[in-house]
């Protein structure tokens, strides 16, 4: 049995620093960051929101800790999400350039 | 058909038959994750293109409620993911107890999510009945106004049919460990669940920020 067992102290841990970002996201949201920056507000939102579900995949779901070919499946689901977004973005922006 | 770990004839080792379940669990995620990702790409398509009645509707979302919501179901991860650890050692009596408190953490989510969906019914932003975004709004607005409340209610309402399905499987979960099926050598139900509820959980983390944080401020 090699299977890895991940212990109680690594799951609160993770858990707390979900519990931080939940407690930043928010407080970001509150802050009017697009005075500095347009689209600021949305870029921290979901990179916190990236970072947050990078931890739940890894730690919670043992992504960190299974197998390369399990890891390739995540990977290509992640880059078939990507392709998905980035061309329709792409077609949807570009549509007003002559 | 009741499995109990022995080695199927199709595999070498039993640790080669777990990893292919787990496998098997990851590719329907990426299924699901697809599946959402049209919800969300509809979103964000309509976003930007109705950038300002999508901010004012979604303000008329209570930040609380979504808030809380998001550390009970973060919660319930925690526990879920203590549940795999519990039938990975083999603590027999203290994963029926895990499986209980994230069954109750899912089910205050759901009754949160109840609570605000009767808000929304009560100030008339359930699109296509007697829909009314606000005093004197105009057919424009109140037309886009729909549109985010139509994203509202079927991005949190798939999520939450999710959360409905996965409350069924911890039920069965629980009534299995009762049993006391589930063993260091053999608990994939454990282990492929927990990864379904994980995944319902990261669909928030992202669902919370979009439907009711952007332009908060």
């Amino acid at each position: 049995m090699s299977e890895h067992i991940v212990s109680p102290k690594v799951y609160f841990t993770i858990f707390g620093v979900l519990m931080i970002c939940t407690f930043l996201t928010v407080a970001a949201a509150e802050v009017d960051l697009n005075a500095y920056l347009p689209g600021l507000n949305i870029i921290v939102a979901l990179t916190i929101a990236v970072f947050k579900a990078s931890l739940v995949v890894l730690f919670f779901m043992h992504a960190k800790y299974s197998p390369k070919r399990t890891q390739l499946v995540i990977i290509a689901s992640v880059f078939w999400l990507a392709i998905m977004l980035f061309m329709t973005m792409s077609d949807y922006v570009s549509r007003s350039w002559t | 058909m009741h499995r109990t770990g022995e080695l199927y004839e199709q595999y070498r080792t039993l640790e080669q038959q777990r990893e292919t379940a787990s496998l098997g669990m990851w590719v329907f995620l990426s299924t699901e994750v697809l599946f959402f990702a049209g919800l969300f790409m509809t979103y964000t398509l309509n976003r930007s293109t109705y950038p300002d009645v999508f901010s004012e509707a979604s303000k008329t979302i209570k930040l609380w409620p979504g808030a809380l919501n998001t550390v009970v179901l973060i919660a319930s991860s925690l526990t879920m993911a203590l549940s795999v650890w519990a039938s990975q050692v083999g603590k027999k009596k203290l994963l029926p107890l895990f499986l209980i408190a994230t069954l109750i953490l899912g089910t205050v989510f759901l009754g949160i999510k109840a609570y605000e969906y009767h808000d929304k019914y009560v100030e008339h932003h359930i699109p296509g009945w007697n829909f009314n975004f606000e005093p004197g709004a105009d057919a424009a607005t109140n037309a886009h106004a729909q549109l985010f409340f139509s994203l509202y209610f079927g991005m949190t309402g798939l999520h939450a049919l999710h959360m409905i399905v996965g409350a069924g499987l911890l039920i069965w979960l629980l009534r299995e460990s009762l049993r006391g099926r589930f063993t260091p050598e053999y608990n994939t139900p454990v282990e492929n669940i927990g990864l379904y509820w994980h995944f319902v959980d990261i669909v928030w983390i992202f669902l919370f920020p979009l439907l009711y944080l952007i332009d908060r401020h």
